[in-house]
């Protein structure tokens, strides 16, 4: 079954050259995307990911505030009901890792994941998330 | 005699600037000139520039070493200042964080976590205050990364150096203030590019009348290359920005000549090094070319385009970042080769964090190397005459006019429009992120090595370098440190300036520089004045394309 994707840039980080060329590497893969665009916040992240039946989500973020708002984007998918996973690509320095696996970030990639290792991650965490 | 021809126009230019004090020879004692070539061949100083701005290159005078830093308060970035200067620095550019860079106050609910991460945060007169505390302002020229509220922080500047005893017109600096390159690359907008197109112009005309020795814009090449653009769409989409600032200029009534002299440019130093020296060379002669031949300047300041160089950030690897102080080195030497007029090197730790204390000095250290041990300062444009490198630079001018004809072409004849429309119509979005994709793909297929990254990957499991860490504490004390401004200020006069800056607003024809300066006056923070105009001007949403 294609795996669809939502993309999505969640509070100020306007850095979009990761998401857009990582966007087409998926594509490339098989892999549905959508793209949320720019400013997003978790919520309206959470509520596009359940409009659009997606098997997973994907943040950017290149600006620090990781921490801060991938929680925010898992938290606000939960209490909505949904359990889709959300994965992060982006600066996250390896000392902030722990945190936010606890904080439910199912997949990390940092700068020079290759599209393999992103692909094969991905739908690693789709299946587990199917199962 | 009057000279007769390039070499002796050269000469006399050269015999007439100072020199440093130094020996101008080889290590072993050759004698060096200050430039070679035939009696025919381009030269520094002359148009069309190719070679360099200055007769005499940097035997006159070295460039800037100008380094970029912010984060945190301004009390935290005032000090990270002092040590830079301290260490030999002798310029200064401010990076802004993301809700400073938005328009945005530190406690907008779309700030959080956002605060202080990727540069200072700044809300009011009271933060720009702190941010040059005890800074000489008169020997130390400034200047400030930022776009959507460059008015506002212009205003903010201003109002904190005439407090302070220093007037506008002694004052020196750059405004990054190209917000073109926001919706072409950078993505940090606010306002529609029609009505930020009408905040430039209303601080071109503003520093054009008040501030002689400011630079209004700094055309910004740099971020349309680290979005993914090749070396020839960032020579190209730069200069044809630049081509708009004239135009938008000549609208409001100025000559080329008012305005042209005031732009200054900002390249990036990517770690393709003769392509880089190529484009700076091909980037001067297109300018001068187009300023003199299209534009009608007479100014041969209008004709000299002078740059900012920063190396690539996005060159930079987090797998053995020690190794990035070599792709550092490599790439400033190429923005020197290539005749830049300022400097910033990135810290080896920038794909990792904001720079800590001992890799910003790592960088500047990287400078003062190729400065003062290289002796690569002592000819000018010593790549010159190489015919690999005038063939590079002939042809990268001939593929920046086949793409400035396309601009011209989607503004019917008018880069001004050409530049708006480009934007409105994703084309600058979609080619660069076509060339993005292209070249990650690239190094997907192992076609091109990236050390550390797809090959030479031992070492990469060796222990974590120490990195800054920025904390919520600090988004903390800045939110206090806003509500204290709120607490303390008239009210009354907020909101008549507020009131001011949102009647000037809705007339076009008046500029907005006055009502912002009197609003930054009174404390309105930078939300509240970029809130004000948004009632007037609406806000720009993007079209997710990918």
């Amino acid at each position: 079954m294609t795996i669809r994707v939502l993309v999505a840039k969640v509070g100020l980080d306007g850095h979009d050259r990761g998401i857009k060329v990582v966007a087409r590497l998926l594509r490339d893969a098989g892999m549905e995307v959508v793209y949320t665009g720019l400013f997003q916040t978790p919520e309206t992240v959470a509520i596009a990911a359940i409009q659009e039946d997606v098997d997973v989500v994907g943040l950017s973020m290149l600006s620090g505030a990781h921490l801060t708002l991938a929680p925010l984007v898992v938290q606000a998918l939960r209490e909505r009901g949904s359990d889709i996973p959300v994965v992060v690509g982006g600066i996250v320095p390896s000392n902030d890792l722990a945190d936010m696996r606890l904080a439910g970030i199912a997949a990390i990639f940092g700068p020079g994941a290759s599209a393999d290792e992103m692909v094969t991650s991905i739908t690693d965490v789709v299946s587990r998330a199917r199962a | 005699m009057s000279p007769t021809n390039a070499y002796e126009q050269w000469l006399e230019l050269y015999e007439a600037a100072s020199k440093r004090d130094v020996p101008f020879t080889t290590m072993s004692g050759v004698a060096l000139s200050p430039v070679y070539g035939p009696e025919d061949a381009e030269f520094p100083g002359l148009f069309p520039y190719t070679r360099g701005v200055h007769a005499s290159m940097y035997r006159a005078r070295l460039w800037t070493m100008r380094m970029f830093a912010g984060f945190g308060t301004a009390v935290d970035t005032n000090k990270r200042f002092k040590d830079i200067i301290g260490a030999g620095a002798t310029g200064l550019s401010t990076a802004f964080d993301m809700p400073t860079l938005l328009g945005l106050d530190s406690d907008h609910p779309m700030a959080l976590g956002e605060v202080g991460r990727c540069g200072v945060a700044i809300d009011s007169l009271s933060d720009m205050r702190d941010l040059f505390a005890d800074i000489d302002l008169a020997s130390i020229t400034t200047s400030m990364t930022i776009n959507s509220p460059a008015a506002v922080m212009l205003a903010l500047f201003v109002a904190q150096a005439e407090e302070s005893g220093v007037a506008r017109r002694q004052l020196g600096g750059t405004l990054q203030n190209d917000i073109l390159k926001e919706y072409q690359a950078q993505k940090e907008f606010v306002f529609p590019p029609r009505h930020s197109m009408r905040l430039v112009r209303d601080t071109i005309a503003f520093t054009a009348a008040e501030m002689p020795k400011w630079n209004s814009i700094s055309v910004s090449g740099y971020h349309i290359r680290e979005a993914g653009s090749t070396a020839v769409e960032e020579l190209a989409f730069t200069l044809a920005n630049g081509f708009a600032y004239v135009e938008l200029a000549r609208q409001a009534g100025l000559g080329v000549d008012d305005v042209a002299p005031r732009l200054s440019f900002f390249f990036n130093a990517h770690i393709d090094f003769f392509e880089e020296i190529a484009k700076y060379r091909a980037a001067r002669r297109l300018w001068a070319h187009w300023m003199k031949d299209y534009y009608g300047a007479t100014n041969e300041l209008s004709w000299k385009l002078r740059f900012h160089t920063q190396t690539a950030g996005v060159s930079l690897t987090a797998q053995q970042p020690e190794i990035n102080i070599a792709r550092t080195a490599i790439e400033a030497l190429a923005g020197v080769l290539g005749g830049t007029q300022s400097l910033h090197t990135n810290s080896m730790d920038e794909a990792l964090a904001l720079p800590s204390e001992k890799a910003a000095r790592i960088a500047l250290r990287t400078q003062q190397i190729i400065a003062h041990e290289t002796n690569v300062t002592h000819v000018a444009d010593p790549l010159g005459g190489s015919w690999f490198v005038e063939e590079l630079t002939d042809e990268m001018a001939r593929q920046a006019q086949d793409i400035f004809a396309e601009i011209s072409a989607l503004g019917d004849g008018s880069m001004l429009e050409g530049c708006i429309k480009g934007i409105e119509e994703n084309w600058f979005q979609g080619r660069i992120a076509d060339s993005a994709y292209a070249l990650e793909r690239s190094f997907n297929h192992s076609d091109r090595i990236v050390v550390g990254v797809n090959d030479f990957t031992e070492g990469n499991n060796d222990a974590d370098l120490e990195t800054l860490r920025i904390t919520n504490e600090d988004e903390r004390r800045q939110v206090q440190r806003l509500h204290h401004v709120r607490g303390d200020r008239n009210d009354e006069l907020v909101a008549r300036a507020l009131e001011a800056l949102r009647r000037d607003a809705r007339d076009p024809e008046v500029n907005l520089m006055p009502a912002l300066i009197d609003a930054a006056r009174a404390y309105v923070t930078v939300g509240e004045m970029m809130g004000a105009m948004e009632s007037v001007f609406g806000r720009h949403v993007e079209v997710p394309t990918l």
